[in-house]
């Protein structure tokens, strides 16, 4: 396991299926992120709140309050509202990833989803968001 | 000579009352008495202003007859002596003196005496004799012929006085006569001065001082116009006609005469005219009324004419018989339908035919004597007639109305027949048809009811199918997302194995771990394409038409197989026609398409060629894009079930390439969904030509 730097992006990884959560975690920190995980809506916006991270992987079918909903709230929240979510969802149907992007997430991810290629999307994010105005890179 | 004698003479002459036995009296009292052989009396005829001869003694009565002297000869010596109040001796003319003048005392010595006393009865006549003395004629003979003349001379005295109260009277009577003739009847000579007038006359052309102003003018004017008329018609054309308007002077109307007019003498040598007029002013204006009487009867006749033909036609037009009887039953007029019914038909005789029409004559007689023995106007039975021709009894019913003069008189019958055959039949009909519309009715009530059953059902069905339809995606969406989960694990963890995250593995692990991905690779393209069929036959799948240019395309097609094409060693080429047009479709839809047929293509062909190529169809007015290989090609029992689900012409070889069997299938679908459509053109073992078409334009764009 690689240390991972102070500095370095700290990643929200939320969803409810542990090992979902276990192989994008651990390939991100593998990959030098910091990495914070959530299981449900409500902890997904407690952790967010409390630990401003750089990017949100946001499961959408979550118990309680869902992806959408907790996505819908962090983009309305001023703390949260710049920090890029990227949707991770097992619904390969269009009216998902339209619902996802009407609520605010910047992007949405298919699963199954290789963790390099997620990887490419957390980074392509943080780009984006340096582009905008502050920001760190891993 | 004896006084008694010259006594007898006076006496005999007072006796007698006529001029001519007087003269014969005097002339014997002078034959007698005076020596007088022969003698001729002639006297003064003062109309005709000649003398002429009254009697004579020895002469013959037409000796006296035929002499006469016209009294204008005043050189004749007669004249000269009937003028000198003495006897004239005239000698014996002798053979050698001839006399210039005759008279019936032949050529003998002759004395001339004139009648009457010489100093009061002058030129009243003259006695001619011979046998007197020569030299002067005696007393005796003088006195006689002084009496004689004295006594004509009373006599015609008295026969004047006489004449003019016979003249008076018959004057009188005369304008009695004319002045009870209304007429104005007027004689005027010829410069047109009014000589007699009647009354009638009178009041229009003359007009006494005691008369207004407006009656004199009248008068004046009328006398005018008269004389104007005179003037333009003369006596000496004859009787005339004409016509006159003059003014009525007392009432101030015009009056119209018709004037007759006739010459006649009123004098000798000179000519009048009388004029009868006669007012025809009432006659014309009663002309006229005739006249304008006359008009209106041709103008009533001519109405009285079209009404009747106007009758005819209506009557003509009517299809019902129609027959107008007098009130002895005779049948005066019938219409062409009745005449069918009651008179034998023209041309060849039928016995049978007029059979029936006398049947139906008697038919309708009866009916009619009903008509008029009852006392209503109205009369209406139903009757039984028989059709001449056919022998068909033909059901009417008879309305049939007296017609009533205005002096109540009963003139005619007017009867029209009403053909219940017709009305029969209808009814039958009515009552057929409205037997089967109640059917109908029942029927449709049970179809409808059924029919709302069905419908209900068919509702109930259509909904429970769109559920079992939405569960069914849903399912699909359900299942489709329960196996992504697991398989995003499986991937997941190999590829974390693979990158080493979790240590080293030896080569047999790494390989044994590719397998995994790449069966869960497999796997992962089955469920996409499962989701892909569900969502085109649902309808589901969303369609984006947006102007696309088709070499672009092919571009990023080539671009994304270029890994592919550069692990083999093919040769891929690609044509594009120069006239390719822009077309309308879905952008990404056609690129899997293209991309699906190119991958195949790369995958069945070990070796040899891959050709691409774009052109527009002039036969169908599509796009084709035609893929070529030189591969395995497909047989041609698996061309038809190539394109099915799950079905590949060689599973192993299938399988080997990583290929779902579903490709094909999705392709044609979605072909489908653009108006588009995929043919095969292969031989086993030489090659396969997958060509899509697809339109300038889906239809529903």
């Amino acid at each position: 396991m690689t240390p991972v730097e102070e500095s370095a992006p700290l990643v929200l990884v939320v969803d409810d299926v542990d090992h979902g959560r276990e192989i994008f975690a651990e390939y991100l920190e593998y990959r030098g992120f910091r990495v914070a995980t959530a299981a449900d809506g409500l902890e997904a916006l407690e952790k967010a709140f409390e630990l401003r991270p750089d990017v949100i992987l946001m499961d959408l079918s979550l118990p309680g309050i869902d992806g959408w909903e907790a996505t819908r709230r962090l983009k309305l929240d001023e703390r949260t509202r710049a920090i890029p979510i990227i949707a991770l969802t097992a619904h390969a149907l269009a009216s998902a990833h339209d619902k996802a992007r009407e609520v605010g997430c910047n992007a949405v991810v298919t699963k199954p989803c290789l963790p390099k290629d997620l990887e490419l999307e957390v980074r392509r994010q943080l780009e984006a968001r340096a582009t905008e105005g502050s920001g760190a890179q891993p | 000579m004896g006084s008694r004698a010259k006594l007898a003479l006076v006496e005999a002459l007072m006796a007698e009352q006529e001029a001519r036995p007087c003269a014969v009296l005097a002339l014997r009292w002078l034959e007698r008495h005076g020596g007088l052989k022969r003698g001729l009396c002639a006297v003064v005829d003062h109309e005709s202003g000649r003398l002429t001869g009254l009697c004579g003694i020895g002469v013959s009565s037409a000796g006296v007859d035929a002499f006469s002297l016209d009294l204008a000869d005043r050189a004749h010596p007669l004249v000269v002596a009937l003028g000198g109040g003495e006897p004239v001796a005239f000698h014996d003319s002798g053979q050698s003196r001839r006399r210039a003048f005759e008279t019936p005392l032949g050529n003998t010595a002759f004395h001339a005496i004139p009648l009457g006393n010489p100093k009061e009865e002058l030129g009243l006549g003259l006695l001619l004799a011979t046998g007197l003395d020569d030299g002067p004629v005696s007393d005796d003979v003088l006195w006689a012929t002084e009496m004689l003349g004295v006594r004509l001379a009373a006599l015609w005295y008295r026969r004047i006085q006489m004449d003019e109260r016979r003249h008076k009277r018959e004057r009188s009577w005369l304008f009695s006569i004319i002045n009870a003739v209304t007429d104005p009847i007027l004689l005027t000579d010829a410069d047109g001065r009014i000589l007699v007038a009647n009354t009638g006359a009178e009041r229009l052309l003359t007009a006494g001082e005691d008369k207004r102003e407006g009656w004199r003018r009248a008068v004046a004017l009328n006398n005018m116009l008269f004389s104007a008329s005179l003037f333009t018609n003369t006596a000496e054309r004859g009787p005339t006609r004409r016509e006159l308007l003059l003014v009525d002077p007392s009432e101030g109307q015009d009056l119209l005469f018709e004037v007759l007019s006739a010459p006649v003498a009123i004098r000798l040598g000179e000519n009048g005219v009388v004029s009868v007029l006669r007012n025809v002013t009432d006659l014309r204006r009663a002309t006229e009324e005739i006249e304008e009487n006359y008009r209106r009867l041709r103008v009533a006749e001519a109405a009285t004419r079209a009404e009747r033909d106007r009758l005819d036609l209506i009557l003509n037009s009517v299809l019902d018989p129609i027959l107008v009887t007098d009130p002895a039953g005779n049948i005066m007029r019938m219409n062409p339908p009745a005449e069918r019914m009651f008179t034998f038909p023209s041309g060849k005789r039928n016995v049978e035919v007029e059979r029936r029409v006398r049947t139906n004559d008697a038919v309708f007689t009866s009916f009619v004597s009903n008509l008029y023995a009852g006392q209503s106007r109205q009369w209406r039975r139903t009757l039984s007639l028989t059709d001449p021709q056919t022998g068909a009894i033909v059901p009417v019913e008879a309305i049939s109305g007296k017609v009533v003069s205005k002096h109540g008189e009963e003139t005619a019958a007017v009867t029209i027949l009403h053909d219940l055959t017709e009305a029969e039949e209808k009814a039958r009909l009515y009552e057929q048809v409205k037997r089967h519309s109640d059917e109908l009715k029942e029927r449709v009530r049970e179809a409808t009811a059924e029919l709302a059953e069905q419908n209900e059902l068919l509702r109930r069905q259509a909904f429970q199918l769109e559920q079992a339809s939405a569960m069914k995606s849903q399912f699909l969406a359900n299942v489709s997302h329960e196996l992504r989960t697991p398989l995003n694990a499986i991937m997941g963890y190999t590829h974390l194995m693979l990158e080493g995250v979790s240590g080293e593995m030896t080569r047999p692990q790494n390989e044994k771990l590719t397998r995994i991905d790449a069966n869960a690779r497999h796997l992962l393209a089955v469920i996409n394409d499962l989701l892909d069929i569900t969502r085109i036959e649902s309808g589901k799948m969303p369609v984006q038409i947006e102007r696309v240019l088709l070499h672009e395309l092919i571009d990023e097609v080539m671009t994304e197989v270029e890994p592919v094409i550069a692990g083999t060693r093919l040769q891929v080429t690609r044509v594009l026609s120069p006239d390719l047009p822009e077309i309308e479709t879905d952008r990404q839809k056609v690129k899997q398409i293209v991309l699906n047929l190119l991958s195949n293509a790369l995958k069945f062909t070990p070796e040899g060629s891959v050709d691409i190529r774009l052109e527009p169809d002039d036969q169908s007015g599509q796009i084709s894009i035609a893929v070529s290989d030189t591969g395995i090609g497909i047989a041609e029992d698996n061309q038809k079930t190539i394109f099915e689900a799950f079905e590949q012409a060689n599973s192993s070889y299938a399988r080997r390439h990583g290929g779902t069997g579903l490709g094909l299938s999705i392709c044609r679908r979605l072909a489908h969904l653009l108006d588009g459509r995929i043919t095969l053109v292969s031989r086993l073992g030489e090659g396969s030509t997958f060509t899509l078409f697809l339109p300038s334009k889906p239809r529903n764009a």
